[in-house]
């Protein structure tokens, strides 16, 4: 049984994907960059072209990091729930099986947070 | 790895024959001040007799009395009439 | 002629089995549902036993000597003004986290305790439930009374109960409960009298006691100590209850094991709040949270689980990753408040130069390396261009539902990615601890209510901050932000007579 109870219980899933406005959730975290504390939650359009992720949604989030300004953006490392990722930045999230609650990492090597001490 | 059992007690007039009776009937007691707390480490067992807290204070103790001036402890407990002990089983 | 005196064990035995009864009209397992659908099995009740043998007559004489004890000090305390005597104003802000986090725990304990004490067929058990639950009570009120004091001086302290329900970091707490209480009566108990209160609740109320000891705040001293003479009780009875489980069926030996793993996992991070505030919140420190985890939990902890070995109880699952995690939790911890302190019930800062050097003194393998150049990255930033904070809501773990700010165990520069896939959906954890409790009873976690995902389906007041902080009660600019700028600071500034100092506090948080 998946839970110990007096009774087969089944427990109602707080978060499935219609319960957000037509968005999916979405993590994102920047490796390295602990000056964030945690990663990150959005909910975005499941349409949304990465493209528009990277150019309108990070900067928001790590603009404020002395490292943003000086990423080469061809030479970023992406995860998509833990497997290695190459973007299409035209496709939409979905169709590139970044579903609901997917968690995106990337790396920028050479840019290992302040002082190189991964914050 | 240790072995030994504790007793916390605060800082007052009330603990203080306390801590004097298990100074005295456990000798390998060590007892450590910190700010309104003493915290009393000793390996094996540590015990508090009634007849020595009786012998410091001048009159009738109850071990269920220590309650009342107790912060924590770690060990198994055993208490009866005439004394409250702390044990490890081993 | 006068009757003979009962000793201690006859009294025990009359004032509490030979109160209990066979029923005779109604199965026991009508009476008692809950009693075996655990998996434990008890072959007989009697074989309890209560090391301390408290009876209800003796229950009320010391409970009564205690609150006698501890009211005549909370009334000094307010005679005297004494909430001007606390080190510094910072220091209040332990006493707001505990008073929305740990106080209304009290009162669910005492909840849980009638339900665990109505729940279990032994006589032994009931009364030592009955007695914690009013113990419990008595913890509750008494934080209330002692902390309203401050109520009347400090901001953030007003509407605790109705904060703990939604405040983003409060669900860490709320949710640790809830689990217990709608767990059965054995794991109830395992949890919160053996798990928590034996072996992690030192941990809690001895640092945060001698930290308030330390920065002279005699009231929470009194109240801390006043509850604690009680935990001591409390902790026998979570060994006792621990070893009559393992004594009566060897059967139930791996379904405790399978607890102690969870509940030691919960409470270690339940209790990372409780490392910041050692670490961060004390103007004066009384010992570092690696040093209390070395001595309250290596140490002591050890010698118990060796204790416990006879019965084949091992230490808990992923007790070794705490040791790895001791030198960076409450740097992490601390941040997570840092970031989000525009959320938060209470004030955040970064430390002064003597705190960081206490710090660097206490983690020598951490501190420099990877925390001091961040706060003195934030400092800059605070200086140069205002106070610096995450405008994006974190990502939480399913179980413990703390920000995803734990690294991995031997990687402090990573943050620990763990998930799992229960029918169709991602679940996401800090650890493989969080993992494994929801792998176990995923029914039970699907159902987690997570602060950010319920603000984003739009339960929480609205999508903007100043929404969220009004639907939590709390008023933006007064409650939460940056210590250095608030109007805390300025009062205090006021009551120690640097008028002008004060005057430029609030000009300062006027501009920004």
């Amino acid at each position: 049984m998946a839970v110990k109870a007096t009774w087969d219980y089944r427990g109602e899933p707080k978060d499935t994907e219609d319960k957000f406005h037509g968005n999916q959730l979405v993590y994102v975290g920047w490796d390295q960059h602990l000056m964030f504390c945690a990663p990150h939650c959005v909910p975005l359009p499941p349409d949304m072209p990465f493209g528009a992720l990277v150019k309108e949604v990070l900067p928001g989030m790590y603009d404020s990091h002395p490292d943003w300004s000086q990423i080469d953006w061809d030479r970023v490392e992406w995860l998509v729930d833990s497997k290695p990722f190459q973007p299409d930045m035209d496709k939409g999230l979905r169709d590139q099986g970044i579903g609901h609650k997917s968690v995106i990492r990337f790396r920028t090597p050479g840019l290992d947070g302040i002082a190189g001490a991964a914050s | 790895m240790s072995n030994n059992v504790f007793l916390a007690l605060q800082n007052n007039e009330e603990a203080r024959p306390l801590i004097e009776a298990i100074e005295q009937d456990n000798a390998e007691a060590i007892v450590r001040h910190f700010p309104a707390m003493v915290k009393i480490d000793c390996p094996g067992r540590l015990v508090v007799k009634r007849e020595t807290v009786e012998a410091l204070i001048g009159r009738d103790w109850d071990p269920q009395e220590i309650h009342v001036n107790l912060i924590s402890l770690s060990g198994n407990v055993e208490e009866d009439d005439d004394s409250f002990a702390l044990v490890r089983n081993r | 002629m006068s009757a003979k005196r009962m000793n201690l064990r006859e009294k025990y035995q009359r004032m509490t089995r030979d109160l209990a009864w066979k029923p005779s009209y109604q199965s026991e397992d009508d009476i008692f549902p809950q009693a075996k659908y655990e998996g434990i099995i008890i072959h007989d009740w009697d074989k309890w036993e209560d090391p301390f043998r408290l009876t209800v007559d003796a229950y009320w004489k010391y409970q009564a000597e205690k609150e006698r004890k501890l009211y005549a000090i909370i009334e000094a305390f307010a005679q005297n003004n004494a909430q001007l005597n606390v080190t510094d104003a910072r220091y209040i802000n332990s006493l707001k986290l505990f008073l929305t986090g740990v106080t209304p725990l009290e009162y669910a304990a005492h909840r849980g305790f009638a339900m665990s004490g109505r729940n279990f067929p032994g006589a032994g058990p009931q009364v030592s439930s009955q007695f914690q639950s009013i113990d419990e009570l008595r913890h509750a009120q008494t934080q209330i009374h002692t902390i309203s004091q401050y109520n009347k001086y400090f901001n953030g302290f007003h509407d605790w109960r109705h904060m703990h329900d939604r405040v983003w970091y409060l669900s860490v707490p709320k949710s640790f409960f809830d689990d217990a209480m709608s767990a059965g009566p054995f794991e109830f108990v395992t949890a919160i009298s053996f798990s928590f209160e034996y072996v992690l609740t030192n941990l809690l109320f001895m640092p945060f006691m001698s930290g308030a000891a330390y920065n002279d705040d005699m009231a929470t001293v009194t109240f801390g100590f006043s509850a604690q003479s009680d935990e001591s009780r409390h902790m026998t009875l979570g060994l006792e209850v621990i070893k009559f489980m393992l004594e009566q069926d060897e059967r139930n030996v791996p379904i405790v094991q399978k607890w102690i793993d969870k509940w030691f996992w919960r409470g270690y991070r339940l209790l990372a709040l409780v490392s910041m505030m050692m670490d961060y919140m004390l103007p004066k420190r009384v010992m570092s949270w690696q040093e209390a985890w070395e001595m309250y939990f290596e140490e002591n902890g050890g010698a118990l689980f060796e204790d416990l070995a006879r019965y084949g109880i091992r230490m808990p699952k992923y007790w070794e990753v705490s040791v790895k995690e001791k030198n960076r939790l409450s740097h992490e911890v601390w941040s997570i408040f840092y970031n989000y302190g525009h959320a938060a019930a209470i004030h955040t800062w970064l430390p002064d130069e003597n705190e960081m050097a206490w710090l660097s003194e206490k983690y020598p393998e951490t501190f420099d390396k990877y925390y001091r150049p961040r706060f003195d990255h934030w400092r800059k930033h605070h200086q140069e261009h205002g106070r610096w904070y995450n405008n994006t809501l974190p990502m939480l773990c399913q179980t413990c539902q703390i920000p995803m700010a734990f690294t991995e165990p031997d990687d402090p520069t990573q943050i620990c990615y763990r998930s799992s896939e229960y029918k169709g959906m991602q679940y996401h954890f800090c650890s493989d601890g969080c993992k494994d409790i929801f792998d176990d009873e995923p029914e039970k976690f699907v159902q987690a209510w997570l602060p950010v995902h319920q603000i984003y389906q739009g339960n929480c007041g609205g999508a903007s901050v100043p929404e969220v902080l009004e639907w939590y009660h709390l008023k933006h600019g007064q409650d939460n932000l940056e210590y250095l700028d608030s109007q805390d600071r300025a009062n205090w500034l006021r009551w120690k007579g640097l008028t002008e100092q004060a005057e430029a506090v609030l000009q300062k948080a006027a501009n920004e």
